[in-house]
């Protein structure tokens, strides 16, 4: 697997991008329920996605299937690194890496944008929504498990609202 | 560092990670800060440094965050013992952070699938789509801003910006990136 740093960059590319499995829309959504769930979301989106196209047997090969390789990858890593972890070029190299790896991850966030055009709670709504999010999160560093329920509910109650409203609840395309 | 760990020793290792494994939403890397308190405070299995170094070698290495944790079961087995306690150490700690929240996921994900059509099933899924796009947005952000120097780090924050760029407008593979990072960083450029 090629995943640094977190592979949901690349399973993006792959599902959306060249396998069309999945609408970005459809990803959006699988995203947010692997993300509410506790636990790893990227093994959580692998078993939501395993279970719907192949079954119990698919959620098991996904799950194995993402974990296995970087597993032996890592151990071997850890192993080899272990007397070069003084080594600046090798720290260096880490850096440079793991900079590259927040960038992807920033991206796949991008790249789910053109996923809300057709939102039900309107474009103005999820703008606002998606910038107290950034600004809760990133910026005052607030706990998850406090912003998640207090913004999902907000967002929660509009959306169940707008679905109330039949000419919104199937928008034009 | 060498221990000697008994069968309730193991028993309790797996049951912190399954009880974490319940409480990490927003992904595994959310209960790190906790695992920390109770393997290196609490039950002195892993020195400081062992889990520090552990924790940047996996965010740094491919696959998913939550490798972490195998790591980390690892260390504690090689300081309990060699290879053979390492590989069970890394069974118990991946069993337990991932059997509970894999099974609570697998049957609200096929619950919801199956209810797809109820209004407040979609209310949900509409709802989370823009905060999810914001925490994705934000992970990257917090990652870049581990670095918080601007006279020393800002080429890692331009780095990171030209990274996010070039993911979302282009399609150039994301291993040249990668390979470009960790060679710019060997070379002391950032």
């Amino acid at each position: 697997m090629q995943g640094f740093g977190g592979v949901l960059g690349v399973v993006q590319r792959e599902l959306v991008d060249k396998k069309r499995w999945l609408t970005l829309e459809e990803f959006a959504e699988d995203w947010a329920v692997a993300q509410v769930m506790p636990g790893p979301n990227i093994v959580n989106l692998a078993l939501v996605l395993g279970d719907r196209y192949f079954g119990v047997r698919g959620a098991i090969a996904a799950t194995a299937g993402i974990l296995s390789l970087p597993l032996l990858c890592l151990l071997l890593l850890a192993t080899l690194l272990a007397g070069f972890s003084e080594n600046p070029a090798a720290q260096g190299a880490l850096r440079g890496m793991g900079a590259v790896a927040a960038g992807l991850i920033g991206a796949s966030g991008l790249r789910l944008l053109p996923a809300l055009r057709r939102n039900v709670m309107g474009r103005a709504f999820c703008a606002a929504l998606a910038i107290a999010t950034f600004v809760a999160v990133a910026l005052l560093r607030l706990p998850l498990l406090w912003v998640m329920p207090v913004l999902g509910l907000l967002a929660g109650c509009w959306a169940w609202r707008q679905l109330g409203q039949p000419h919104l609840a199937a928008p034009a395309p | 560092m060498s221990l000697s760990l008994t069968t309730a020793d193991w028993l309790a290792l797996f049951g912190h990670f399954a009880s974490l494994s319940l409480l990490a939403v927003g992904g595994a890397v959310t209960a790190a800060p906790e695992m920390h308190r109770y393997l290196v405070g609490e039950r002195m299995w892993l020195s400081d440094a062992q889990f520090t170094s552990g924790f940047a070698l996996a965010q740094a290495a491919p696959g998913p965050n939550v490798l972490f944790v195998a790591l980390m079961g690892w260390n504690v087995g090689l300081n309990a013992g060699g290879f053979a306690t390492a590989i069970l150490g890394m069974s118990v700690a991946m069993l337990g952070i991932l059997l509970p929240s894999t099974c609570l996921t697998y049957g609200a994900a096929r619950w919801g699938h199956r209810h797809q059509g109820l209004r407040s099933v979609r209310a949900f899924k509409q709802a989370m789509a823009p905060i999810v796009v914001a925490l994705l947005v934000a992970t990257g952000w917090i990652l870049s801003a581990a670095h918080s120097d601007f006279e020393r780090d800002w080429r890692v924050w331009l780095l990171t910006l030209v990274a996010t760029l070039l993911v979302w407008r282009t399609k150039i593979h994301l291993l040249w990136l990668l390979g470009a990072g960790a060679l710019l960083g060997a070379l002391g450029w950032v």
